[in-house]
């Protein structure tokens, strides 16, 4: 597998108008001679479809959901960063830049990052032009606040919406290019392979999820936005149908994945309550802004929050990180919150949890700025447990949000199969081992509305492409390998359901591959994962028929998917022997318990070749080379 | 808790349906609801028989996917709420509960609980958008806008597309929610140039597609929620008046050319 990131030289500042001017462009009156199918409708899928669309090319577009617009991406709440420096509190491109490549535990490619905290500046004009209606000032002016891991206030935000009124502006002009005959849509669809001509991506198989037939879509380009895969443990953040199908399948048929283990668990979520649960809730982060997170000091301390005076409660993250306190980046905040439950001084019935207080807040600025802050999410919140953190400090405890990893493109976003490009949090590209808060929506439209575009109208017209017909062999395979799939899980006719094998790999997963990881730990699950997977082809029980709207199918198929992907994960995370953001390994840690990354080895992006099934699958590596900042120990003390 | 439920089951697009009863006996008063409807599907799967489908995807509230009738509400008893979010504290042990799909001609029923909506996206496609394409746009703070004026425009922005307002209307109306975009943009300041002839689009879209008028009951507000208010409708209809105004009158004007 060869990996030629295609990075351009020269300044850093340069580098994007450079290789932007290097492309080669399709005239406009061609345009619409080429198809390209885009699989997801989130930020970054609804973004590349419309401006694909308006730039006059033949889009169609899939999305799993009954409509566009109910994609993942809606779910966001907390904002949306941008170098804008509207506050004056000394932002710009190169802190954006900055703060990104650190907050990522230096694990992702400076020239890529240095390109989205460019972008970022285009994204909120655009969105603001389309009608979002971000938070403003009484002056008028958009607002902002801070996220963790910055100490500039560069966030931009709708309410605890912003991923829903970032949506719906992507949605409506994707929309209106569906108006002008450029989108279709193909809502209820979903891909469940990727056909490969000639080793180039030329089209994908797709199912109807209400009349179950089975399609090739044959095109010229494909670019995957399908999400992130973070549903692998069971328990997440994620919207219950997210799912890791389509760029699986991918990798399957030749697409590198990279960093597979490089997973994010946010600090702040609502802790579990039973065995029924089906999906833990995300409280923003925006939270930790005014919000002060602690815990008993004494061990075991079962009083009431409000019982507990002053002097016995520990704010660690604020004893621990002085300068950043509460708004510590999200690996290091969710690891102490584990350490102290580990260490017994955990809140609630589970003893997992710890406390974000509002009262200091709630004091000093008075309610109604907190509920103007905050309403729809301290609503949520009251809602789920019964409880009303107005009064009574909330419990939260960390879970699976994002994944960081993903298949692994070069700077035009395109994957190793040529033609097929992936967008947004499918990718691995631009946060190297963490994210930090609000840049995942910035990431997912600066790769659909501002490189996706681009990138791909120079493929094309650097590309000879054969004209390719539905019974071109290799159509025919992956037609085939779909149909065989789908009968298998149907024949099986087993005795457990689909959720208890994926509620169980969750928590093989959450166990060993979590929060903190260690090599015994891994092997463990490298040993149990394939025999769950074994039980899961002999003893899965799948109802019905492929010839009808089949919720258990569907669910199926994204699960034998998971059981694939979890064990390289682990793989992944035991070949990695050093801890960098996410990826805590817990025999790599400087004596005050923080994570030890090991430059001199690890300072490359992993990425896997698939070898067919049983096969181990090869490991690949891209160095990463710093110029402009220079790794060192992250430090938020 | 125990539960009795009478669901609507209907195979398919064609077929016909009828409520079947079912009973959950260990229900958690901390589950959603659709918590509950995944633990009866599971005895469901376990006794060999198809489980009830049903939308969902975030279970946040958010997505706009979830929705069906409890006891004749849409979302169920909750103000403010979708099923999703709606957990089973709010209800009593024993309590026996209808659900049924949303219900009107524009919206067919698919399976179950799930129903066709694909409506509403042809209706935002006739015109609930500003048109500027990517590249396009000035400076993020070129345009000024009142802090008063955005926040109107983000609670009318709220909206999920779940349908709901279309279920509890009797005439099966989709004014809420058409009223809620063209609210949405018309009320910004980048919305303007395309107001009127988004109004008139969008309603023309609305009648094509099947849904009744509206005709002031209000029961779409009730349910809604997001707490959508009435006012978008009163908003759209003066919308659409003034765009139907200017459409005769450039008609005329076009006529004597
Ligand atoms: C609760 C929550 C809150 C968040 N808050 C923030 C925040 O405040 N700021 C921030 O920056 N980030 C936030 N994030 C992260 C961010 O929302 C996501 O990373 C981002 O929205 C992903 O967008 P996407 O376009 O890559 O994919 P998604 O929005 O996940 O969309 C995936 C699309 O792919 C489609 N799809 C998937 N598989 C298939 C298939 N096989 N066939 C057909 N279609 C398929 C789906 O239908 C969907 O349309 C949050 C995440 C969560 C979970
Ligand atoms: S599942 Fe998303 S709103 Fe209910």
């Amino acid at each position: 597998m060869e990996l030629n990131a295609r990075l351009p030289s020269g300044p850093i500042e340069q580098r994007w108008d450079r290789c932007r001017f290097e492309m080669k462009l399709v005239a406009p009156a061609n345009r619409r001679k080429y198809t390209i199918l885009v699989v997801g409708t989130g930020l970054a899928g609804a973004s590349a479809s419309a401006s694909l669309g308006e730039l006059g090319y033949n889009v169609r577009t899939f999305c799993f959901q009954d409509s566009p617009r109910r994609a993942h991406s809606i779910a966001a709440q907390g904002g949306i960063n941008a170098a804008k420096n509207y506050q004056n509190d000394g932002d710009s491109v190169f802190r954006l830049f900055y703060d990104t490549l650190k907050g990522g535990d230096f694990r992702a490619r400076e020239s890529n990052v240095y390109r989205l905290a460019q972008i970022s500046l285009n994204i909120i004009d655009q969105c603001v032009a389309q009608g979002v209606p971000f938070a403003r000032e009484y002056g008028g002016t958009l607002a902002n606040r801070s996220f963790g891991g910055a100490l500039v206030s560069r966030t931009f935000y709708a309410r605890g919406q912003t991923g829903q009124q970032l949506l719906l502006g992507a949605y409506q002009a994707m929309m209106r290019q569906v108006a002008a005959g450029r989108v279709t849509l193909f809502p209820r669809t979903e891909m469940l392979d990727l056909i490969v001509v000639d080793g180039r991506a030329r089209g994908i198989v797709t199912r109807n999820l209400v009349t179950g037939e089975i399609t090739a879509h044959l095109g010229d380009a494909v670019v995957l936005a399908s999400g992130g895969y973070g549903n692998v443990f069971y328990l997440a953040t994620y919207a219950k149908g997210s799912n890791c199908t389509a760029i699986w399948r991918s990798y399957k048929r030749g697409a590198g994945f990279a960093n597979p283990c490089f997973t994010q668990i946010h600090p702040t979520c609502i802790p579990v309550t039973g065995d029924y649960q089906s999906k833990l809730t995300l409280m923003s982060e925006s939270l930790r802004n005014d919000g002060r997170i602690w815990v008993p000091k004494k061990p075991g301390d079962k009083r009431p929050p409000n019982e507990i005076p002053e002097e016995e409660r520990d704010y660690y993250l604020e004893r621990m990180y002085p300068s950043y306190g509460n708004l510590a980046p999200r690996d290091i905040a969710s690891r102490a919150a584990k350490r102290v439950c580990d260490e017994g001084r955990g809140v609630g019935e589970t003893g997992l949890g710890v406390y974000l207080d509002f009262s200091d807040a709630i004091r000093r600025l008075g309610r109604k700025v907190i509920e103007e802050r905050y309403g729809n999410l301290f609503e949520m919140y009251q809602r789920i447990t019964g409880e009303d953190p107005y009064t009574v400090p909330m419990r939260i405890y960390p879970a699976t949000h994002y994944t960081m990893g993903g298949l692994w493109v070069d700077y035009h976003l395109m994957s190793t199969i040529p033609g097929l490009f992936v967008a947004g949090e499918a990718n691995f590209s631009d946060h190297g081992a963490n994210r930090l808060g609000a840049s995942a929506l910035m990431q997912g439209l600066a790769d659909g509305y501002f490189i996706i575009p681009y990138t791909v109208g120079d493929y094309l017209a650097g590309t000879k492409l054969d004209k390719v017909s539905e019974d071109h062999p290799a159509c025919r395979e992956a037609i085939d390998n779909v149909r065989c799939i789908t009968k298998r899980l149907l024949s099986i006719k087993g005795k457990r359901t689909v959720d208890s094998f994926h509620r169980e790999l969750g928590r093989i997963l959450w166990e060993y591959c979590g929060m903190s990881r260690n090599a015994t730990g891994l092997k463990t699950a490298l040993a149990r994962i394939p025999e769950l997977r074994e039980e899961f082809w002999r003893n899965v029980n799948v109802l019905g028929t492929n010839e009808e709207f089949n919720q258990c199918l569907e669910k199926a198929g994204r699960v034998a998917d998971f059981l694939e992907l979890a064990e390289l994960m682990c793989l992944d995370a035991l070949e990695r022997n050093e801890s960098c953001g996410g990826h805590f390994r817990e025999e790599y840690q400087t004596p005050d318990g923080e994570a030890l990354r090991d430059d001199a080895n690890y300072a490359h992006v992993a990425v896997w070749e698939y070898q067919g099934e049983g096969r181990r699958p090869l490991r690949h590596t891209e160095p990463l080379t710093f110029e402009y900042v220079l790794p060192t120990v992250r430090s938020y003390k | 808790m125990r539960i009795v439920l009478y669901i609507w089951r209907q195979p398919h697009r064609d077929a016909p349906g009828r409520m079947v009863r079912y009973e959950v006996a260990k229900v958690n008063p901390d589950m959603s609801f659709l918590e509950m409807l995944d633990v009866l599907n599971e005895e469901l799967m376990n006794r060999g028989e198809d489980p009830v489908a049903f939308d969902h995807d975030c279970r946040e509230g958010i997505c706009g996917s979830c929705g069906f009738m409890i006891n004749g509400v849409a979302h169920g008893p909750l103000p403010g709420t979708t099923v999703c979010q709606l957990h089973m504290r709010h209800f009593r042990d024993g309590d026996v509960l209808y659900l049924e799909p949303w219900r009107a001609r524009a919206f067919p029923v698919i399976k179950d609980l799930v129903v066709d909506r694909s409506a509403f996206d042809r209706i935002i496609a006739a015109g609930g958008y500003i048109s500027v394409n990517t590249g396009s746009a000035p400076d993020g703070n070129a345009i000024l806008i009142p802090k008063e004026i955005a926040e109107r425009a983000m609670d009318a922005a709220a909206c999920i597309g779940c349908g709901a307002c279309v279920a509890a209307c009797p005439n099966a109306s989709a004014s809420l929610f058409v009223g809620a975009k063209i609210a949405h943009l018309g009320l910004l300041p980048q919305g303007q140039p395309e107001r009127y002839r988004r109004a008139l689009n969008m309603v023309a879209q609305m009648t094509q597609e099947g849904f009744g008028s509206c005709t002031n009951i209000g029961a779409c507000e009730a349910v809604c929620p997001k707490n959508i208010k009435l006012e978008v409708i009163a908003r759209m209809n003066r919308d659409f008046l003034v765009a139907s105004w200017r459409a005769r009158r450039e008609a005329r004007v076009e006529g004597f050319g």
